[in-house]
């Protein structure tokens, strides 16, 4: 029975390149104060573009009705629950939207005087301070653009650390349940990948681990809690074997929100990590981006963090540039700055106590659907589990029906899909985070579903794998996508 | 709390249903070495009102309210309200990365335009679906090209942004590309051709320049080709000034472009977010970095769109991938769709006049430092005293002066960047000439 959502007519609407003609104008600018000048003679003629072939002529309120039209199309956190396993998929703070667009924020230009950028500096030292305090690591930068550019600075300052002792070794070790983007920024960071299997609750086996590292090994990259939602119990003794061989731990933050206010990865041997702003600290992933990745590390690495750096001068803020040990600039500016506004607003609406009641509820929600789907989904690994369960499609293959066509039907009950086939030592799995900002009436919907579809699957599985029903775009093909790409409007 | 949607007896009820009695349960797993026995050293919560009011007094706290001429990779230009109106809508800001195509034809829709206006604007075939910004886009386009040519050294031009560059240079120092870079020429202001020429080798994997470059000045991307080709290297034509290509011939011989969207709308917000962009010739779309909306039918027969080409990315190919990225700046580049879409053909061109001509006014009226053409930005020397001692002077005016040079290029010490757009007031521009106290005969 479907009772969270009914049907109702969306608008068609076509590409803006159709839905134009010649001579239309959607924006109109004051006259010029100053003087014509010809483009043929200021530039040179051979520099003077004849037009922009193919491009849009549409008017002010054609384009209103374009995207308002288009955004009907998209399902978001505003509409309801979006349990995305790793996706931290939680309420976006509407304060956080008006702040960031403050005059004297939004239009602060980041070489303008140091002097008329006090305001700005400070929202960077407080975040900057906030995070120390979250992460019990001893200093951040600001500066990566989200989480994998986050992963690479991180991995770089390793590289440098071990460098100046010497030799920056070969291999980082990954266990076999990490995020993709761990694997990939190792490589672009100069290091060979070798996978460690995990054991056969989901954690690290320390037994492995010490078999694998060796003085060839920079560190290893863990995430804690793991993919799996379950949080490294051995945690600390990992970090001790890799410390013990002069290497160190990276830890990716994706799944911070299990931890703030309960623990800290400073206090159990990370040595620098990743926080995703986009995820634990509520900035929304607009369709993807933007994100904001903070590094946090121990003191040790400190002196290798990028260039500029915020630094306290008698009673104003400066940036340091002159860092001689530090690994170089990681981008242009001073990171996502926006991002950092609505991080911090977030940070101060809930304020310490509240973060870690955000924390528990966070935990509570994801107990609570386990507990209540156990019955029904295979659960491969019985740890308990911190913020996202990951069940696996045991039960239902056997009706041929995989976690996808399950994933799909969710949608026809109104709900956003569960991460699939992630993480990839969970054959089929079904990963589930429903964040603290889900009320019980939304989580009993959402469990009330998933029952509904593992009977679907018992009585009707054609009806399961041939969803999704009520889209207006029914399932697509992503084979002949990808066979034969046509990525760009041609007319 | 607000953002909380739970009462007390709920969470009771949801606990008892886990066979739970307090909250402290959920955490049992988890060593007593590695809890935090103490609160967090944070103030307590506060409302909404109070959080408005915290960061109004910090943005009084910066340069509101004053006219600038700073560029140099991040420009002035006027925002549209429509564009709020529309990254404002919860099913826009609030979904995520459009996996699950059946319900993210919206985003990825306008991906699709994005990625096609991006190849009008450019001159290339394909485009992705955008990256951080353009100094992390530089790096991106360089390895592609490493991918494509099997070389590995790198030639940038001095001219592409200093802060671009230094990017650029800390990715290739950790993969053990060799890098090296060839001027300018000390007249024009452009690249040495012959520089480049003496440079260039067998070796060489991509040639990396920017137009405008960082000096404003227009680039002979042609002659740059011609060069880089005949060596059997790529080119990478970076841009950060987009709304010069409203009126510049695109840069049709690069083989790649990496640029910059901020000018479409995008707040300078102290550094970002911004939008990068990659775009190509269409035999490289298989080296493209990141996401990419592709066009396909769905099972009713319909177009729709996807994500496609998975197979380059991080999290199929994991190590194998031709980037790490995965977030990338989807919401920033609909500020940029929007915004094309709205000047449109016309309007582009229109606003790229206007800055021409409120660039080429001031310009008239300053020393130039170099003699290549320029579209909104040049670089300046002042008749006498010193860029800081006319900058401070400014201030006082509620002006913000031009960028002084010495710090990237200390052969230019003395001179600033400068640069004016369709925000630029008249009056402003003639407060900023009298500063620069230029010979009298250019104030007639």
């Amino acid at each position: 029975m479907i009772n969270k959502v009914k049907q109702h007519p969306t608008q068609n609407e076509g590409l803006i390149f159709e839905i134009g003609s010649p001579g239309k104008v959607g924006h109109q600018l004051p006259p010029l104060d100053v003087p014509e000048v010809d483009p043929a003679e200021a530039l040179g003629a051979a520099n003077v573009r004849t037009e922009i072939a193919g491009f849009p002529e549409v008017s002010e309120v054609e384009v209103i009705r374009h995207f308002t039209r288009l955004s009907t199309w998209n399902y978001a956190i505003d509409l309801g629950m979006y349990p995305l396993g790793s996706c931290t998929m939680k309420y976006n703070p509407r304060i956080n939207e008006a702040v960031a667009r403050y005059e004297g924020l939004a239009w602060a230009h980041p070489y303008q005087p140091e002097s008329l950028s006090q305001g700005a500096m400070e929202v960077v030292a407080k975040l900057e301070e906030a995070l120390c305090e979250i992460t019990g690591l001893d200093a951040v930068t600001l500066q990566p653009a989200a989480g994998a550019h986050g992963e690479l600075t991180g991995i770089l300052l390793i590289r440098a650390a071990l460098e100046a002792r010497g030799n920056p070794r070969k291999t980082i070790l990954v266990p076999d349940s990490a995020h993709g983007t761990n694997p990939a920024t190792a490589g672009i960071a100069g290091y060979a990948v070798r996978n460690i299997k995990s054991n056969d609750q989901g954690m690290i086996d320390l037994e492995e681990l010490a078999r694998n590292v060796d003085s060839d090994v920079a560190a290893l990259m863990v995430t804690n809690p793991n993919t799996l939602g379950v949080f490294e119990e051995n945690i600390v003794a990992a970090a001790e074997i890799l410390h013990s061989k002069g290497a160190m731990v990276y830890m990716d933050g994706a799944n911070m929100n299990a931890l703030v206010g309960i623990t800290r990865p400073g206090d159990f041997g990370v040595d620098v990590m990743h926080i995703n702003l986009h995820k634990t600290f509520s900035t929304p992933h607009g369709g993807g981006g933007p994100g904001g990745g903070p590094v946090a590390v121990k003191k040790h690495l400190e002196p290798f963090l990028p260039v500029p750096r915020l630094q306290r001068l008698r009673d104003a803020w400066r940036w340091n540039y002159d860092l001689p040990e530090s690994i170089g600039r990681v981008r242009a500016f001073y990171g996502n700055f926006g991002v950092l506004v609505r991080a911090l607003a977030y940070i101060l609406a809930h304020g310490g106590p509240g973060l870690r009641n955000a924390t528990i509820d966070a935990v509570m929600n994801a107990n609570y659907i386990r507990h209540k789907l156990a019955p029904y989904f295979d659960l491969p690994y019985k740890r308990p589990n911190m913020h996202e369960v990951v069940f696996s499609d045991d039960v239902q293959s056997a009706k041929g029906v995989r976690t996808g066509d399950m994933a799909k039907r969710l949608i026809d009950y109104g709900f956003h899909p569960y991460t699939v086939s992630f993480p990839l030592i969970v054959h089929g799995a079904l990963m589930i985070e429903p964040t603290e900002t889900e009320s019980k009436r939304e989580i009993d919907q959402f469990i009330e579903a998933m029952i509904s579809i593992a009977k679907e699957v018992e009585d009707d599985p054609g009806l399961v794998t041939s969803a999704p029903h009520s889209t207006r775009t029914s399932k697509v093909d992503e084979v002949t996508a990808a066979r034969k790409p046509v990525v760009r409007w041609k007319g | 709390m607000r953002y909380l949607p739970k009462s007390d007896a709920e969470r009771l009820e949801m606990l008892a249903a886990c066979g739970l009695t307090s909250s402290d349960q959920l955490f049992s797993q988890i060593p007593a070495e590695a809890l935090l026995a103490r609160p967090l050293k944070l103030d307590p919560g506060i409302s909404e009102y109070e959080i408005a009011d915290y960061f109004k007094a910090l943005s009084a706290r910066t340069a509101a309210g004053y006219a600038s001429f700073l560029g140099a990779g991040v420009y002035n230009h006027y925002r549209p309200v429509v564009i709020d109106t529309i990254v404002s809508r919860g099913e826009f800001l609030t979904s995520y990365t459009p996996y699950q195509s059946e319900i993210s034809q919206g985003t990825l829709a306008a991906i699709f335009e994005f990625q096609t206006m991006v190849c009008q604007l450019t001159g290339m075939d394909v485009a992705n679906a955008s990256m951080y910004d353009a100094s992390t886009a530089v790096p991106e386009a360089a390895m592609m090209a490493i991918r494509v040519t099997g070389r590995h050294g790198i030639l940038v031009a001095r001219s592409v942004h200093p802060e671009y560059r230094e990017v650029q240079e800390l990715y290739a120092k950790n993969q053990g590309l060799p890098i090296r870079e060839f001027g300018y020429d000390s007249e024009t202001g452009g690249i040495d051709l012959a520089d480049l020429e003496a440079q260039i080798s067998n070796e060489t994997a991509c040639v990396i320049i920017q137009s405008p470059n960082f000096f404003g000045i227009i680039e002979d991307v042609k002659k740059a080709a011609e060069i880089a080709h005949a060596h059997g290297a790529l080119l990478v034509v970076v841009f950060s000034e987009a709304v010069s290509l409203g009126l510049l011939e695109p840069p049709r011989d690069a083989d790649i472009v990496a640029g910059e969207l901020q000018s479409f709308a995008i707040s300078p917000s102290y550094g970002g977010p911004y939008a990068g962009i990659i775009a190509a010739k269409e035999k490289f779309i298989r080296q493209l970095p990141g996401r990419l909306v592709g066009q396909t039918l769905d099972s009713r027969g319909e177009r729709a769109f996807c994500l496609t080409l998975a197979t380059r990315e991080q999290h199929i190919r994991r190590e194998k991938a031709t980037s790490n990225i995965c977030t990338n700046q989807a919401l920033i580049a609909l500020m940029a769709t929007i915004f094309m879409e709205l000047y449109g053909k016309a309007g582009l061109r229109e606003l790229a006049t206007q800055n021409l001509a409120k660039a080429h006014y001031l310009g008239s009226r300053l020393n130039r430092r170099f003699s290549g053409p320029y579209f909104n930005e040049f670089v300046a020397t002042p008749g006498s005293g010193t860029v800081d001692a006319i900058n401070e002077g400014l201030l006082e005016k509620k002006i913000i002066g031009g960028l002084a040079l010495d710090r990237y290029y200390p052969e230019l010490a003395g001179s600033a960047l400068l640069c004016a757009t369709e925000m630029s007031r008249r009056a402003d521009m003639d407060a900023l000439a009298l500063a620069f106290a230029p010979s009298k005969e250019v104030i007639a």
